[in-house]
């Protein structure tokens, strides 16, 4: 790194340039602003702003009932929503206390990951955008089009699916979704070996990563990081091994590391947890083959809404469905912390309830907007487009940064 | 072998005028629309999620590029269109004014999605309950997020209010007066 | 060691360290909770920072609950720490009044409560002694008022379209 000197006169006080990156910036791949002291390309401070996207989400949940909960968790991390509301399903049979059937909990397992494929396509591709390579992003974007078509078939939604409900899912898979999945596991390792091929091992673009945004692991853990920005850092905290949630115990797979913690690391990190994805994914549907067929929920039916067929045919049925849409029926009171791996890291969801029809208290313990504290330490020193880099390495989803 | 189909793509047709052999004459307007309509440059001023259904529009399978709008323009001066996308909030809503004032005559708004239109699912004291309460939106697209057919139908409308518009629009009082109703000079 | 244990061994040491500045210790849905006296939690969590048995370096998250029924308790800080090789999660406690609202920071021990704090400060109104940067992080900055608090509603309080009698409020 080297700061340009002035040859002309002998120049003993230096003033540095303050330079506004955002609120919209067309590197920033969300709205927030960092006011970045520099001098000549290289910069000194860094000071973020965020609250771009405030939308008062714990504030919103006190007002809601439980059903009404899952649209907006769909909206904090939105690029892998299915995770984020499995996490807040879970969250609350936690608190009830009931126990999922396994082949429920597969299922689950089989969204959750194709959410964290599908997130990690983004980032990926992304920053391959951000270092000049458009092509990878128009090729593996495709994927994520067949993703959203696994979507759409199992809920309805492409992007924020709200999908599942308390005690399982609404509804089986599909022999559609089967073939789309079996389609979908296909094609997506070649495409993504295709992706690696452009950039993995491209000269210019390791010159352009390594070295690029660094963290050590102490610091890391400090600030609290947690998902694959930490596991590039060498630290092998994944929730889905630390406290198993929803039949990952299972499951055989690894955890990725790096070491110097930079952007090459977190790309390659992401990179490899897509594979590891695939993987969970063929395991899940050859346990599924083992399980009971037909069962895609619990009997839970305080909180399970009915299938509509019932609800206009029995008694019974409707007054459940009655309740439950109008928030009526008995909600334990209790204190509850359940945490998933969400794309981004620990997504944690910490719920009060007092028996009332609507949380007391909710609170989201937001991956993202922990560990966005340390982009100033981060770019000290380093310069301009590196700091965009680093930005984007980091997977910083504004939804969850502000929620 | 079979036979051949009929092809079913339509050229599109030409505006009244008069042709003759190596020249078209007609109205100035005409013209003009046509060239405006089938080149906007896009500024998408992406806040959340609907910032990733428009990722999903500009790429191959719903190829934005098509219409004319392969690049998009992050700078203001250089943008026809302002493509409101997400969430905006108070916070943010005198960023957006700004970057809407940078931009130069013609210029277009596009509110995708529910929040941008009305503040969506978040009646909150920190949304703004829509744009079209600090700017002159010319067309909203209703989705939570919109799929990327309807983007398209969106811009396909924006196509046609270019394409319709008089050269003379954008200098008469009344739209000096709409602008003045918004606070905008 | 598994969590009654871990919640007794927390307990004497806490006990023998703070004597009365700690005040109850249970079990709370899997989670060992210590309830803790407001003036002392920044000292509280660098001992289990410090110490080399417990070593909860890890600070999950911190949030804020106003009980505005409690007269005397209003507001209580809740903190999760982990301590990541051994696996142990716990969960500290605070309650206070609203009329002092002064809460040691614990920035010099967690670099990550910088943020969570200002979160708490903006939502609540929570004074954190000793912050590097105490101002509002998500609201906009010339708000008057702390709106997670329970007596402020969600909505906005100037919107004149909206017919509260087609809203069922």
């Amino acid at each position: 790194m080297s700061i340009a000197k002035n040859t002309s006169t002998d120049i003993i006080e230096k003033e540095y340039t303050t330079l506004n990156l955002g609120p919209t910036h067309p590197a920033t791949h969300g709205i927030f602003q960092n006011v970045l002291k520099m001098d000549g390309e290289v910069i000194m401070e860094a000071e973020s702003t965020v609250g771009y996207i405030h939308r008062a989400f714990e504030k919103l949940a006190e007002r809601r009932p439980f059903y009404q909960i899952t649209p907006i968790t769909d909206r904090l991390n939105y690029c892998s929503s299915p995770i984020n509301n499995m996490g807040w399903h879970m969250t609350v049979e936690k608190l009830i206390g009931v126990e999922i059937p396994k082949r429920v909990q597969y299922m689950r397992v089989i969204i959750m990951e194709l959410a964290r494929i599908a997130d990690h396509v983004i980032c990926n591709s992304v920053i391959g955008v951000d270092t000049g390579a458009m092509t990878g992003f128009l090729y593996i974007f495709q994927m994520r089009e067949r993703i959203y078509e696994i979507y759409e078939e199992l809920c309805g939604a492409r992007l924020t699916t709200n999908i599942g409900r308390i005690g399982g899912l609404e509804r089986d898979f599909s022999p559609k979704a089967w073939d789309l999945l079996d389609k979908f596991l296909k094609d997506f390792p070649p495409a993504l070996k295709e992706f690696e091929n452009l950039l993995m091992r491209n000269r210019i673009f390791m010159d352009r990563t390594i070295g690029c945004g660094p963290i050590s692991a102490e610091r890391a853990l400090n600030y609290s990081f947690s998902g694959p920005n930490l596991r590039a850092a060498g630290v092998d905290y994944d929730v889905r091994v630390m406290n198993p949630y929803s039949s990952y115990e299972e499951f055989d797979f690894i955890i990725p590391l790096g070491t110097n913690g930079d952007t090459y690391d977190r790309f390659m990190v992401r990179e490899q947890e897509m594979w590891e994805s695939v993987s969970i994914i063929k395991q899940a549907i050859e346990k599924i083959k083992k399980e009971p067929k037909g069962v895609f929920h619990a009997d839970v039916p305080e909180f399970y809404l009915p299938p509509k067929e019932e609800v206009y045919n029995n008694m019974e049925a409707l007054i459940y469905h009655f309740k439950i849409v109008m928030g009526e029926t008995e909600i334990p009171k209790g204190e509850v912390y359940h945490a998933v791996e969400g794309g981004n890291g620990e997504l944690g969801y910490y719920l009060i309830s007092d028996g009332g029809r609507t949380p007391y208290r909710l609170h989201f313990r937001r991956p993202c907007f922990i560990y966005y504290q340390a982009f100033t330490e981060m770019v000290k020193g380093a310069m301009l487009s590196d700091a965009i880099l680093t930005m984007s390495s980091m997977n910083v989803i504004a939804g969850e940064l502000d929620a | 072998m079979s036979s051949i189909e009929k092809s079913k793509i339509e050229i599109a047709k030409a505006p009244p005028g008069i042709e003759g052999a190596g020249f078209f004459a007609t109205s100035l307007d005409k013209a003009v629309g046509i060239a405006r309509s089938n080149s906007l440059w896009p500024l998408p001023f992406a806040t959340s999620c609907c910032g990733i259904e428009f990722m999903a529009t500009m790429a191959s399978t719903y190829d934005l590029a098509r219409f004319g709008s392969e690049r998009l323009s992050f700078s203001p001066r250089q943008a026809d269109l302002l493509m409101v996308m997400g969430t905006i909030s108070k916070k943010l809503a005198p960023v957006l004014l700004q970057v809407y004032e940078q931009m130069a005559e013609p210029k277009w708004v596009l509110s995708m999605g529910a929040c941008a239109s009305s503040g969506g699912i978040f009646d909150t004291y920190s949304v703004l309950q829509g744009i079209d309460r600090i700017l002159p939106v010319d067309v909203y697209i209703p989705g939570c997020p919109p799929r990327p057919e309807q983007v398209l139908d969106g811009i396909m409308q924006i196509q046609k209010l270019a394409q319709s518009e008089t050269i003379r629009r954008r200098d008469s009082p009344e739209y000096t007066a709409m602008l003045n109703k918004y606070g905008i000079e | 060691m598994d969590n009654n244990s871990l919640l007794t061994t927390i307990q004497s040491k806490l006990m023998s360290q703070f004597g009365n500045d700690f005040l109850s210790a249970e079990l709370v849905a899997d989670y060992p909770t210590f309830i803790i006296k407001k003036d002392r939690i920044a000292d509280v969590i660098r001992f289990l920072y410090d110490d080399t048995e417990l070593a909860f370096q890890y600070l999950t998250t911190l949030a804020t609950i106003h009980y505005p029924d409690n007269q005397g308790q209003e507001f209580a800080v809740m903190y999760q720490l982990h301590n990541l090789p051994k696996n142990y999660r716990i969960r500290l406690k605070i309650f206070f009044s609203v009329n002092d609202l002064t809460v040691p920071s614990i920035t010099s021990v967690f670099s990550a409560a910088n943020w969570m704090e200002r979160q708490e400060y903006d939502f609540f109104g929570i004074q954190f002694k000793d912050h590097p940067n105490l101002k509002r992080i998500l609201n906009m900055d010339d708000m008057d008022y702390h709106p997670m608090r329970k007596e402020y509603a969600l909505e906005d309080a100037t919107r004149e379209d909206k017919d509260d009698k087609m809203f069922g409020r």
